[in-house]
C-alpha cells in the first residue's frame, strides 16, 4: 500500500458517530472494502502460491545427472504398474532440491556429489566402467552393499548414507507425480458432496464390518 | 518527517490491533454493534479466496512442497512472512531457554493455517487450583463462558461428538455440526482402544460438514440487531459445506472452515464500520493526560514512519506474547514498567502446550482397498483425556490431562513419503521397492498427544534491553521451563501411544523413550502461546479483569490468548474466541452505560 492508499483508507473512516443504534438498519447499505489488495510480494517468505517455481538453477553437471539418472531408475525401475523413476522427471527434481539455496540442501549436496564420483569410482574399481556402463546384475553387486545402512560393512558405511538420501529423493520425487499417484492408488483431492467413510470392503479387509 | 505530521486525524470509536481470532472477533462485534473500528494488522493484506492453493500437488511447489527455512510448515502453508523466523523481527531466549515464537505477519494471522482443533475448555478447566492446588484458577466458570461456547459455534461452524464427557463438554443446544463417519485407520483405532479403557469419539473441528443455516442463526445470535444479522446472513450464505478434499492447512477458498479472513472479517467490512490498516506495525499504546489509553503509535512498514492513531478505547489481540510486548513497550511516568502493569505481571505466567508424539506400522493397514480417505482432511475422530479419576485420586505423577491426535490415511503423497521404509524392508530397492510402497502406503499411524500445563514463575517473556527489531522497537526475550509435571505427562503420552500401536498389532517407529525431558516439545512449539496477561479477580494478582478489562486503564481490552489463566489441553482457539465475543458484549454495554 502506498502512502496515497492509505490516506484514502483512513479517510474513509472519517465520520465519528458515538454509537450506533443496534436495532436500526444503516440509511444506505455500505460494500464491503478491505484495504486494497496486491497479492503475496514473491519473496522466499511470501510467494505466489498459485504460480511456483524454484527460482535457483541446477548445480549438478551433465556427467553427475547421467550416474544419478542410472542410480534412480535401479531404485525405482519400470514395471508392469508405473514407468521408471527417470521417465517422469526425478533426476531433474533431485537436481532441484540438491540445488537450493539452504543450508540443509547445501549440506546434502556435498554427500550427493561425493556419492556420485564414490559410485563411479566404486564401479572402476570392481569392474572397470563408470556406473552407467555396468549391466543390471553390477549395478545390484553395488547396491547390494549399500543398501541398508544398519547392515552394510564400515567400508560401505558412507555409500549407504548416499544411497539412502537418493532413495528417499527418488521416492518423494516419483510418487508426488501423477504416475506415482497412480501407482500407489492414491484416490484423493477429488471434490465431493458427500463423505460416506470407508467403502464396506475395507471395512470387511479389517473386520470392522456389521 | 515527524511523528506529529503523520497524526491521523481520525479519531475511532475502537482501534483493535491484530486481526486473528481475537482481533477478527473483536472488530465483528463492536462493527455490528455501530462502533467505528481501526483494525492494525502487522502483515499484508490476505484474501483466502484469491489466494488458497485448492487441489494443487506437490508438484506444483518448489521442492515439491517440502518446508523450506521461509516457509517452515511447507510451501502451501498459508503462513506468510512468517514461521519460526520472522525476518527482521527478531526474539531472543535468555540462557538455558530456547522457546520458539510462531508468527504470521498477514491479515488473519495464525487463524488461516491451524489445526481447526476446536474443543471446549471443561468445568474443570477454568477452576484447577480449585481442584488440584496447583496453577490458578479463572475468575470465571464454564456456565460463564457456555453460552459464547454455543454462540461461536454457531457463528463459526465447528462439527464435534454429540455427548459431552467429564470434563469435556458439548453444545447443550444444537450449535455444533454433525461429524464427518471415521477413517478405516481412526475406526481401527477405536476398536483396539476399547479394551484398555480409552475413549475415541468424534474430534471438534471448525469445518462446515453442511451449509450453515443462515435463516436461523443470524436472529438467535443477533437478537434485535438487523445490521448484525443482515451481515451474518450474507456471510453465512457465501460459505459453502466441506467438499472433502485439499489440506486445510492451506486455508480454504470456499470459507469451509474458520480462518478470521473468511469468517469475521467480511461480516465486520459489511457494516461498513471497519477500516483495515495493514503492514501496521504497533509499537505502543497511548496514554492521555487523565490516565486512559488515547490510542497507538504504529509504525506504517511501507514508508518506515511512526504514525499515530486516536480512539476511545484500544483492544490488543496481538497474539499472547506480541500483546505483552506493547504493554511493556508503553512505558509513561504513570507506567514506567508498561502500560496497565502495576501488579508487575504482564509477561509472566507464559504457557505453551505439552506436545510429544510417536509412530507406528500397522500390519492390518497394510494392502487396504484402494479407497479415498481424506475426509475433511482433519481429524474425524481424536481421544480426550480419560484419567480424571485417576489424577484425582493421587494415583498419577502427572496433575493435568492431555488429548489425543492421532492420524493416517492414505494422504496424498508428499516429499518425505517413504523415507524409514528402509526399515521395515531391509532395504529394498529396484521392483520390490515399488512392490513394498504398494503394501506399506496407508499403513503409518501417529499419535500426537496434547497437554496442560502448569503456568509457572520460570516461564515469562520480558523485553530484552538490548535489542530491537527493523521497526525500533524493543524484542521479546523468553525465558523457559518445564516442571516435572509436564515432563512425566510426556512420558505417559508416549508410553501408551506405543500400547495402544502394540495393541493393534503394530511395530512402534524408533524406541519409546521412558525420560519424558527427552521426548517433550520445546516450549512455544505447540503454538499454543497463552498467558502472559493474565485475568483475575484481584488487582495485584492479575492485570486484567474478569471480562479482559485492565485494572489500571479502564480503557483498554485484551482479546486474544494473553489473559488466560491456565492452558487446559483443549486447543485454545475455540476458547480466545468465546471470550473475545464475551469482552466485546462488555465493552459494547459499558460505553452505553458511558463507563469507558
Amino acid at each position: 500500500m502506498d502512502r496515497r492508499d492509505l490516506l484514502k483508507t483512513l479517510g474513509a473512516g472519517a465520520a465519528l458517530p458515538i454509537l450506533g443504534t443496534p436495532g436500526s438498519p444503516p440509511q444506505d447499505p455500505p460494500t464491503p472494502q478491505g484495504p486494497p489488495w496486491t497479492g503475496p510480494a514473491g519473496t522466499e517468505t511470501d510467494p505466489d502460491l498459485l504460480r511456483a517455481k524454484a527460482s535457483w538453477p541446477g548445480i549438478l553437471t551433465g556427467p553427475e545427472l547421467a550416474t544419478l539418472t542410472a542410480l534412480c531408475d535401479v531404485i525405482i525401475p519400470a514395471d508392469e504398474k508405473s514407468p521408471a523413476a527417470s521417465a517422469v522427471g526425478v533426476p531433474d527434481y533431485i537436481n532441484e532440491w540438491a540445488s537450493a539455496p539452504y543450508d540443509y540442501q547445501r549440506s546434502a549436496l556435498v554427500t550427493i556429489r561425493g556419492g556420485l564420483i564414490w559410485l563411479d569410482g566404486e564401479s572402476n574399481r570392481r569392474f572397470g566402467k563408470p556406473f552407467t556402463s555396468l549391466s543390471d546384475a553390477e549395478k545390484a553387486a553395488i547396491c547390494d552393499d549399500i543398501c541398508y545402512e544398519p547392515r552394510a560393512k564400515p567400508e560401505f558405511k558412507a555409500g549407504a548414507a548416499f544411497f539412502d538420501l537418493i532413495r528417499n529423493l527418488t521416492a518423494s520425487g516419483f510418487y508426488t507425480t501423477r504416475e506415482g499417484m497412480k501407482d500407489l492408488q492414491y484416490l484423493g483431492n477429488v471434490p465431493s458432496q458427500r463423505w460416506d467413510g470407508p467403502p464396506p470392503e475395507v471395512l470387511k479387509h479389517l473386520g470392522l464390518a456389521e | 518527517m515527524s511523528a506529529s505530521s503523520r497524526k491521523t486525524q481520525v479519531q475511532y470509536d475502537a482501534i483493535v490491533v491484530g486481526s486473528g481470532a481475537g482481533g477478527g472477533m473483536a472488530a465483528l462485534h463492536l462493527t455490528v454493534n455501530g462502533l467505528k473500528v481501526l483494525m492494525l494488522e502487522a502483515g499484508r493484506n490476505y484474501d483466502p479466496v484469491r489466494e488458497t492453493p485448492m487441489f494443487q500437488l506437490p508438484k506444483d511447489a518448489p521442492l515439491r512442497g517440502d518446508s523450506t527455512p521461509g516457509k517452515p510448515f511447507g510451501f502451501f502453508d498459508a503462513t506468510v512472512d512468517g514461521g519460526w523466523r520472522v525476518p527482521g523481527e527478531p526474539y531472543t531466549n535468555a540462557p538455558g531457554s530456547n522457546f520458539l515464537w510462531w508468527r504470521s505477519r498477514m491479515l488473519g494471522g495464525r487463524t488461516n493455517h491451524w489445526g481447526r482443533i476446536a474443543p471446549r475448555m471443561g468445568p474443570y478447566d477454568f477452576k484447577p487450583r480449585s481442584r488440584d492446588g496447583l496453577g490458578f484458577d479463572w475468575p470465571l466458570t464454564y456456565d460463564d463462558l457456555e453460552p459464547y461456547y454455543d454462540k461461536t459455534e454457531a457463528l463459526i461452524g465447528v462439527y464435534a461428538h454429540s455427548e459431552s464427557l467429564e470434563n469435556t463438554p458439548v453444545s447443550r443446544n444444537g450449535t455444533q455440526l454433525p461429524p464427518p463417519k471415521p477413517r478405516a485407520f481412526e475406526l481401527l483405532t477405536r476398536k483396539f482402544c476399547q479394551p484398555l479403557g480409552i475413549p475415541v469419539i468424534p474430534a471438534p473441528i471448525a469445518v462446515l460438514t453442511q451449509k450453515q443455516d443462515a435463516e436461523k442463526w443470524p436472529a438467535k445470535l443477533f437478537p434485535g440487531n438487523a445490521l448484525a444479522q443482515r451481515v451474518i446472513r450474507d456471510s453465512m450464505r457465501s460459505r459453502q459445506a466441506c467438499f472433502y478434499a485439499t489440506d486445510c492447512g492451506r486455508g480454504c477458498s470456499i470459507k469451509a472452515n474458520f480462518q478470521s479472513p473468511t469468517v469475521l472479517i467480511p461480516p465486520a467490512l459489511a457494516t461498513g464500520n471497519l477500516t483495515i490498516v495493514p503492514n501496521a506495525m504497533v509499537r505502543e499504546v497511548t496514554l492521555d493526560n487523565r490516565g486512559r489509553a488515547s490510542g497507538v503509535n504504529y509504525v506504517d512498514k511501507t514508508t518506515r514512519a511512526e504514525v499515530r492513531a486516536r480512539a476511545r478505547i484500544v483492544v490488543l489481540a496481538a497474539s499472547a506474547c506480541e500483546t505483552a510486548r506493547i504493554m511493556l513497550n508503553s512505558k509513561s511516568s504513570l507506567f514506567p514498567n508498561g502500560i496497565a502493569n502495576g501488579s508487575g505481571l504482564v509477561g509472566r505466567y507464559l504457557m505453551d502446550t505439552v506436545g510429544a508424539g510417536i509412530g507406528g506400522q500397522i500390519p492390518a493397514l497394510e494392502n487396504l482397498p484402494p479407497h479415498n480417505d481424506e475426509g475433511t482432511t482433519r481429524h474425524h475422530l481424536y481421544i480426550p483425556w480419560w484419567l480424571y479419576g485417576e489424577q484425582k485420586a493421587s494415583r498419577m505423577n502427572f496433575a493435568r490431562g492431555y488429548h489425543v491426535e492421532f492420524g493416517g490415511t492414505r494422504g496424498m503423497p508428499g516429499p518425505g513419503i517413504f523415507s524409514g521404509l528402509e526399515h521395515y524392508t531391509d532395504g529394498a530397492y529396484g521392483t520390490r521397492f515399488k512392490q513394498e510402497a504398494r503394501r506399506y502406503y496407508g499403513s503409518f499411524v501417529w499419535f500426537d498427544g496434547r497437554g496442560e500445563m502448569i503456568p509457572n514463575d520460570d516461564s515469562y517473556c520480558e523485553l530484552d534491553p538490548t535489542i530491537v527489531d527493523q521497526w525500533g522497537i524493543p524484542v521479546l526475550r523468553f525465558h523457559w521451563k518445564w516442571s516435572s509435571h509436564e515432563n512425566n505427562q510426556a512420558a505417559h503420552m508416549i508410553k501408551t501411544f506405543a500400547q495402544i500401536i502394540e495393541s493393534m498389532g503394530g511395530k512402534v517407529g524408533g524406541k519409546v523413550e521412558p525420560d519424558g525431558s527427552k521426548l517433550i516439545a520445546k516450549g512455544g512449539e505447540m503454538i499454543h502461546e497463552v498467558g502472559t496477561v493474565r485475568m483475575g479477580d484481584d488487582p495485584k494478582s492479575s492485570v486484567l479483569n474478569p471480562f479482559c478489562q485492565a485494572w489500571d486503564v479502564k480503557n483498554l481490552f485484551v482479546t486474544d490468548g494473553a489473559p488466560f489463566v491456565s492452558n487446559a489441553d483443549k486447543n485454545p482457539t475455540i476458547s480466545i474466541l468465546a471470550l473475545a465475543w464475551r469482552t466485546c458484549d462488555h465493552i459494547v454495554a459499558e460505553m452505553k452505560r458511558g463507563n469507558v
